[in-house]
């Protein structure tokens, strides 16, 4: 049975980690790399790292990075951050990254997603969505939440998938960093409506909250950073609580 | 040991390259044929699309080289699909080293199947040390029908062959190089074959 992945979210500038992480007997908890191995040993399913400073200097650094993260990590993860065309994801993808996540570029010219899954296939193209419940409705946001579009949430969602995304990893700017649960009204509305994987993101707080996105959500992923890097909820755990709640995880 | 995975455009063959390294080994990246011929083992790759992955191969002509392979050979993931006799992905005609079909999963699931499932009925020496039920990775929208020649099923829709063996052709629909340590040890057997 295909289980349902837990998926800590790493946030990168110059190649560095940028949340502080607080990680036992771990020497440089700023080195992606170790912090990976590290992940990838404790359970983790899949790893996401996001270039939150993505600029034309440091790309060459983001690279530096995926390769030795591609060298020494033996689970797949996932490149996002500055990734606005096929070359960009050419290169990732030749530095070992498994798939990319695009989100903004996406949403400036939606055949972006159309050139990359038929150049490299739907299985490497994450469309990841920011969205905030405004009056009642979903809008998508651009810049990490702070710009409001008009595009509503379920009509981009449709879309994306018909464009070719492989997966979408959605984030509710309402739930994130509020550590109180998961969107899990609008997570199981995206399930019902594509046929295509979705990673919830935003809100993780508790073992329960995760309990809550794979049951009530309908989530194929999870994903979360700082209760991750805290320590607040030990991957091994978590995986442990939701296997005696019913939720099929790789242990 | 002289490893070579055949580079014929195919997506993030990378991994697979690294995969090897953690255990020691070397991979050559070459569409060369006779490189090829002269291998210890070979590795087929494959990450994409069916029938283009396909009219690449019969650009460089690797698609007659490769079922005439005598060393073992391991397909990965697309791989091992374009080495059955056909795909409905682009209507295409594989190599037609394993005697499969590769359909389509419906709608009833989500596609692709992306993520952690366990392969079963395992028998085959490149599962060696490899528990039944264990986890592997697979990303995935079109699989093999399960047939004489599966050395490996998971469950995803219905029960499909997740790894295939005629021969000295191996192939897996999962991920290896990225399934943590046990996938580490497939590669391992793949090598001691």
């Amino acid at each position: 049975m295909l289980t349902k992945r837990i998926v800590p979210c790493l946030d990168i500038k110059n190649g560095r980690t940028v949340k502080g992480v607080n990680f036992v007997d771990l020497r440089d908890a700023g080195d992606p790399v170790v912090l990976a191995k590290q992940y990838a040993d404790l359970g983790a399913d899949e790893l996401v790292f996001l270039d939150i400073a993505a600029t034309l200097e440091n790309r060459r650094t983001m690279h530096d990075m995926v390769l030795k993260v591609a060298e020494q990590v033996n689970i797949p993860f996932t490149v996002g951050g500055g990734i606005s065309s096929v070359e960009d994801v050419d290169d990732l993808l030749h530095c070992g990254a498994d798939k990319v996540s695009i989100n903004s570029s996406a949403v400036k010219r939606p055949e972006l997603i159309n050139e990359l899954s038929q150049k490299f296939g739907s299985q490497c193209v994450v469309v990841a969505i920011d969205a905030k419940e405004v009056d009642g409705e979903w809008l998508v946001h651009l810049a990490g939440g702070t710009i409001p579009t008009e595009i509503k949430l379920f009509e981009w969602a449709k879309e994306v998938e018909q464009r070719g995304a492989g997966e979408i990893l959605f984030t509710s700017m309402n739930h994130d960093g509020t550590k109180a649960g998961f969107a899990n009204e609008a997570l199981a509305k995206l399930s019902d409506l594509v046929n295509i994987p979705i990673i919830a993101s935003g809100g993780a707080g508790t073992i329960q909250h995760f309990v809550d996105t794979f049951k009530e959500g309908k989530a194929d992923a999870a994903l979360a950073a700082s209760v991750f890097h805290f320590g607040e909820i030990p991957i091994l755990e978590l995986k442990e609580e939701l296997k005696n709640k019913g939720i099929p995880v790789r242990i | 040991m002289k490893l070579s995975i055949v580079n014929y455009g195919a997506g993030n063959i990378k991994s697979i390259q690294f995969a090897f390294k953690r255990l020691g080994v070397d991979a050559i990246l070459t569409d060369n044929p006779g490189e090829i011929i002269a291998s210890d083992k070979v590795i087929f790759p494959g990450v994409g699309e069916a029938s283009s992955a396909m009219k690449m191969l019969k650009e460089s002509g690797l698609d007659q080289l490769i079922p005439k392979l005598k060393q073992p050979v391991l397909g990965i993931c697309l791989g091992m699909q374009l080495m059955c006799n056909h795909t409905e992905e682009g209507d295409t005609n594989g190599l037609g080293i394993f005697d499969a079909k590769v359909k389509r999963f419906s709608n009833k699931v989500k596609v692709p199947q992306m993520g952690w499932n366990t392969i079963s009925n395992l028998k085959s020496d490149l599962f060696k040390g490899i528990k039944e039920k264990e986890f592997m990775y697979l990303v995935h929208s079109y699989y093999a029908e399960n047939c004489d020649e599966s050395i490996a099923t998971s469950d995803y829709e219905l029960e499909y062959a997740s790894a295939l063996e005629n021969d000295n052709f191996y192939g897996v629909q999962f991920h290896p190089e990225k399934s943590g340590f046990k996938g580490s040890k497939i590669l391992q057997n793949f090598l001691n074959l």
